[in-house]
């Protein structure tokens, strides 16, 4: 058992070691990786001043906030819906299905299917291709919430003479709502991370462009202490997020 | 179909069929037409597009890339099996945290997440740097960019999946059956083998090819740690659509790597279903 524990620390430590790295060295004034030469936030100024960079974010907040609003909504009802009865396995496998297939086939065939319908690419196709996935994941999460929930209080609640609004606005949202809020940040989180269906899907020209696909970019261009930054930002913003969704719907489910 | 859940359905039902359903079939299409002239698509009816991918420039591409993804998927079997195994035999309450701080690097920057090997990796790179200060190496070694780098980034990537695969796995398994096999006097070793492993093999399955999966249709990883030498599938799809403009061609090698998929996850389901079988009549 000793050396099992001492295998799952050095696993921890693979998985986070380079994350720590990149954020030590996001404050090496020289920004080498191989010296330390001073604690300096100078990459963070370079990068606010990075107007590529900006809009960039920009342009990514924007996706990643439509892609969750559509997502929660559509995802939470499809939930709703599954859950009033045992799904029909076609309809389990659907849900299913965007979180398999790889990223590339489905970035491909929303691309193919686009140009199909002449439709023009940009910030909105990206959002419809979001939505894909992430209306699985909210469905998904939702789902599990469900399984805290007892039916009858919905039966009690029209049998008491409650509309099925006010039924859901009183007895069904505020049991599921911590699974609704979980799912949405966990949808933010994908959304704004997601770089391949967003990078096929964006269209020609750099109006579009989307912060991942920015990252991408600058990485090809060569290592740069700016990136550091950039990364650590970046991990920092996810690491908060998902942390918040997990304790809601642990507190939640207790 | 009441009304009502016919209601909670449909926009989901209709958003995942148009996005979804639709542009899938359509990739299933595409591959049955010919290139157009200036990169769009003539829609003559042909089935060279499939005897084209059997040629041998494009099945070593095929196979190169189930070597590299096969070798990510062992690697991560071993160090993910004993990591998810310690954590199932952890007291309970510590387990759920223990698997959060496991995926918790899932949820961050992929892009990101890859970066990080090149900052370590390369000639000047962190690790380079270490041993030449430590005087264990003369001259830098080539860490980055070539399929070593790649293996590693895509184990980085996706262990998590395969330690959660496998605990899912593990934690079901009680511990009476190893503490009878003990009592009959086997060893650790033999218990191991004859108990644990054959009744975590699902996991095993589950994990192996989601890692596979993931690893195979991966353009991202060989792009960057891998410096664009090498092609796998990921990329040869990628440079279909992007740069050769031959959609049909790419839209074949994509449903290909469907058709593996699918044929994975079938024989991952057989083996679940047996051994789920084979558990009822023990």
């Amino acid at each position: 058992m000793k050396w099992l524990q001492a295998h799952l620390g050095l696993v921890y430590l693979f998985l986070y070691g380079p994350i720590v790295v990149l954020i030590v060295l996001s404050f090496n004034r020289a920004g080498l990786p191989t010296v330390w030469t001073g604690f300096s936030t100078e990459w963070y100024g370079k990068l606010f001043a990075n107007q590529k960079i900006i809009n960039a974010v920009q342009n990514s907040l924007i996706v990643a906030f439509a892609s969750t609003v559509i997502s929660t909504v559509v995802g939470t009802l499809l939930a709703m819906g599954m859950e009033e009865r045992r799904p029909h396995p076609a309809l389990e496998a659907l849900v299913a299905a965007p979180m398999i297939i790889p990223d590339i086939v489905l970035a491909i065939a929303l691309l193919s299917f686009f140009s199909l319908l002449k439709m023009t690419l940009g910030l909105h196709s990206i959002v419809l291709a979001h939505a894909v996935f992430n209306i699985a994941f909210v469905c998904t999460v939702v789902r599990t919430r469900f399984k805290h929930f007892d039916r009858s209080i919905v039966e009690a609640s029209i049998d008491l003479g409650a509309g099925a609004f006010t039924t859901f606005r009183r007895v069904t949202l505020p049991v599921i709502a911590p699974g609704v809020i979980a799912a949405a940040l966990l949808a933010f989180t994908l959304s704004i991370d997601e770089f391949i269906i967003a990078y096929f899907t964006a269209g020609p020209g750099s109006s579009s462009t989307t912060f991942p696909m920015q990252i991408y970019a600058m990485i090809r261009f060569g290592v740069t202490p700016e990136i550091n930054a950039v990364a650590t930002i970046v991990m920092g913003v996810s690491f908060v997020l998902v942390f918040l969704s997990q304790r809601l719907n642990r507190e939640a489910a207790a | 179909m009441t009304v009502r859940r016919f209601l909670l359905l449909a926009p989901g039902l209709a958003w995942l069929t148009a996005l979804l359903i639709v542009p899938c079939g359509l990739i299933f299409v595409l591959g049955f037409f010919e290139r157009g002239v200036y990169g769009g698509i003539d829609y003559t009816f042909t089935s060279e597009n499939f005897t084209r991918a059997a040629d041998p420039l494009y099945a070593g591409i095929f196979l190169y890339s189930a070597r590299i993804a096969l070798t990510a998927v062992l690697v991560s079997l071993l160090i993910g099996y004993p990591a998810a195994y310690c954590i199932a035999k952890q007291p309970k309450r510590r387990q759920v945290p223990l698997l959060i701080l496991v995926m918790m690097p899932f949820w961050s920057n992929y892009l990101i997440r890859t970066y990080a090997w090149i900052v370590l990796l390369n000639r000047e790179g962190l690790i380079n740097g270490a041993l030449q200060n430590m005087g264990a190496i003369a001259a830098p070694l080539p860490l980055l960019y070539n399929d070593f780098a790649i293996v590693v980034g895509l184990v980085y990537g996706y262990v998590p999946f395969m330690i959660l695969a496998l605990y899912s796995s593990i934690s079901k398994l009680g511990p009476e059956l190893s503490e009878a096999s003990t009592d009959l006097g086997a060893d650790g070793a033999r218990t191991f083998l004859r108990i644990t492993l054959p009744l975590t093999l699902p996991g095993i399955a589950a994990g192996s090819v989601f890692v596979f999966v993931l690893s195979i249709g991966n353009f991202v990883t060989p792009d960057l740690l891998g410096g664009g030498k090498r092609t796998m599938l990921g990329n040869l799809i990628y440079d279909q659509f992007l740069t050769a403009r031959d959609w049909p061609f790419g839209a074949t090698l994509a449903f290909l790597l469907v058709a593996v998929m699918m044929l994975l996850l079938t024989l991952q389901a057989v083996l679940v279903h047996r051994s789920a079988g084979a558990e009822m009549r023990a």
